[in-house]
């Protein structure tokens, strides 16, 4: 029989034992790679877009805001996604709630494919796009003989960025159901409510802050997406520009102030969302699937 | 309520995880459903509740066949094991989830919903805490909370999985003379769901006792305790000992020695299982007759001493239970024969 007045030393988890800490010279050269590396790659070029933004001064700035085809590519972002947002929290909804709900065949490969969009490349997908909507794509001449334009036209742009954002909200709420699992409807269920009930008033506020997390990252690619809608748009000014698109063709003549002027709301959009990810990660990083990074 | 579960068989994906089980229960009745983990009782609970549906048989309520009705058309409070409050909405709203989510004339106002949640934070001794959300309570109050919830619905039965399993003993004590108040008071068909015999024994009426998929045994506190019906509940429920005999001539035999028991009328001759309780036993002093052995080890138990037995040849260890005081305790032989026991077929 084991001594009860001998205690067993543990190691005591949580605080930092001297033995895993490095010398201060070695901390203080690790802290400085990275902060070169970030200084260089990420806030060195954020100065510069907007010094070159202003470089002819805030008049110039909002002239070239003001030029027709700008605001007709911010309308086309804005448009894009307004709907591929939407369709967005309805898919990834419906997808989380099936993966992490239910149990059926081919669920795994369903995880797989709802993973495609992050492991192909932008371009492919705006290519599929064109060898099945294109004049002598797959669909070209059904399409062409009802009168219906989806390449080079709004609605192959939403197609492509759908395409290329639908991982980003059912990724966020997977883990996040798949850990809450069935306890609360089955609660819900036994008092009586019906599905649609359990799901607005019980599943919804269950995953409210990870769903908004989601849609945050979602839209901000849906707004920046280049390659996808680069090949399906079609690059007509003042028609199925987007904003990125609208940038290059800036750059391309010439046009620094303007480049970078709708580069610098680009940046914005990303600064701004970089603040609300934040926030909702200090915030409920805990209801948050925090295991999955982007 | 009555509930009449009738040659009941589930299979999860062709592996059966309850074969053949019948059990009725009567109106107004407080039953365990007592178990290791993996023999089906968290299962038949769910059956009788609904949110899973039986592979084969049928389940009545009163003389209902309630088999395919959903877990909605029922009308059971379920208690979870892990409470499953909705943790965005406060404790009155939790309590009147049940009553908000009906629809039309059958659905209280606003303010009748706000009056039966106090009611019944009243009942369940949390008044004044309507407002306090499910993060702020300790886990008996939530599972107290759990409890109001499901009687809010004025449910036929009551059906609560495992409902102490993950509270501290003290806690759970407290909970479970609690719960049989609120049973007598309200008188709910109420089955419930544990591996804890103590609590099984304690706080219901019957308890059945299951093992792989079976039910083994039906009956009271001490139906179960003074006469189990199989090796399985033996060993299970409380402390026993068990000895290889052998049946000849209507005698029980230890080796080649009558222990002066008589074998029942219709025991067959041959090797057999002798099970009895340690403290089930009536000590001797001579032996012509009994079983004897040599003293292995003594411990001191609570209120009683326990000492291990060697005995003959075969080095075969049984437990029997001393009065702490007792002169045999000190002796490095005893002899005894048991007052309760059961033959079995040989393990």
């Amino acid at each position: 029989m084991p001594d009860p007045e001998i205690k067993s030393y543990e190691p005591h988890h949580g605080s930092r034992s001297a033995a895993v800490t490095e010398s201060r010279p070695a901390r203080v050269a690790l802290m400085a790679v990275a902060f070169a590396f970030l200084g260089i790659f990420l806030v060195l070029p954020l100065i510069i877009v907007f010094n070159e933004a202003f470089a002819k001064g805030i008049d110039a700035y909002t002239e070239a805001l003001g030029n027709p085809d700008t605001r007709s590519a911010i309308r086309l972002t804005l448009l894009v996604a307004a709907i591929s947002v939407p369709l967005n929290i309805v898919f990834g909804i419906s997808a989380a709630w099936a993966i992490a709900k239910f149990e059926f065949k081919g669920k795994a490969f369903l995880t797989t494919l709802i993973d495609l969009p992050f492991s192909v490349s932008p371009v492919i997908s705006g290519l599929v796009y064109v060898l099945l909507f294109g004049a002598q794509g797959l669909l070209g001449s059904w399409l062409k003989a009802h009168g219906i334009v989806i390449l080079f036209a709004v609605p192959g742009i939403v197609l492509a960025t759908v395409f290329v954002t639908f991982p980003f909200v059912a990724r966020e709420l997977i883990p996040l159901m798949q850990e809450q699992g069935n306890g609360d409807e089955e609660a819900a269920l036994s008092l009586g409510a019906n599905g649609w009930q359990t799901f607005w008033y019980v599943t919804l506020p269950n995953v409210k802050w990870g769903l908004l997390y989601g849609v945050l990252l979602c839209n901000a690619r849906a707004m920046g997406e280049f390659g996808a809608v680069s090949v399906v748009s079609g690059h007509i000014r003042g028609l199925t520009n987007t904003m990125p698109l609208h940038v290059e063709i800036l750059y391309n003549e010439y046009n620094a102030v303007g480049a970078f002027a709708v580069a610098s709301l680009l940046a914005g959009l990303a600064l701004v969302t970089l603040v609300l990810k934040t926030l909702l990660e200090m915030r409920y990083g805990a209801e948050i699937a925090a295991t999955r990074g982007h | 309520m009555e509930v009449r579960v009738a040659n009941v068989r589930k299979e999860f994906e062709r592996f059966p995880a309850l074969h053949d089980v019948s059990l009725d229960i009567k109106s107004g009745e407080l039953i365990a459903l007592l178990g290791p983990s993996g023999s089906g009782k968290t299962t038949l609970l769910r059956l009788i509740a609904g949110l899973e549906r039986p592979t084969r048989g049928n389940i009545f309520f009163g003389d209902e066949d309630a088999s395919h009705k959903s877990i909605q058309e029922r009308n059971v409070g379920f208690v979870f094991q892990h409470y499953a409050l909705f943790r965005h909405m406060t404790v009155a709203d939790n309590i009147g989830f049940g009553l908000k989510v009906r629809h039309g004339s059958s659905r209280p106002p606003a303010q009748e919903i706000r009056r039966r949640a106090s009611e019944l934070l009243d009942l369940v001794q949390l008044s004044g805490l309507e407002k306090r959300y499910p993060a702020q309570l300790s886990g008996g109050q939530r599972q107290r909370v759990a409890l109001a919830r499901a009687m809010a619905i004025e449910p036929k039965v009551l059906l609560l999985d495992e409902p102490f399993g993950a509270l501290d003993a003290q806690v759970r004590r407290e909970l479970r003379r609690w719960l049989r108040e609120i049973h007598d008071a309200t008188g709910h068909t109420t089955v419930f769901v544990t591996h804890d015999q103590e609590e099984a024994l304690e706080l219901a009426d019957r308890v059945v006792v299951m093992s792989q998929g079976r039910i083994e045994q039906v009956g009271t506190a001490d139906d179960i305790y003074d006469a189990p019906n199989s090796p399985f509940v033996y060993g299970f429920i409380g402390e026993s000992s068990s000895l290889p005999v052998k049946v000849e001539n209507g005698e029980i035999w230890l080796a080649d020695r009558p222990i002066g028991l008589a074998a029942p009328p219709n025991e067959p001759s041959g090797e057999a299982t002798l099970y009895f309780r340690p403290h089930h036993v009536e000590l001797l002093d001579g032996c012509s007759g009994c079983i004897a052995g040599t003293v292995a080890a003594s411990r001191r138990v609570a209120g009683t001493r326990r000492v291990e037995l060697e005995i003959g040849g075969e080095r075969q260890r049984v437990e029997i239970e001393l009065p702490v005081d007792h002169p045999a305790a000190q002796k490095s032989r005893v002899a005894f024969r048991p007052g309760r026991w059961k033959l079995f077929p040989p393990a």
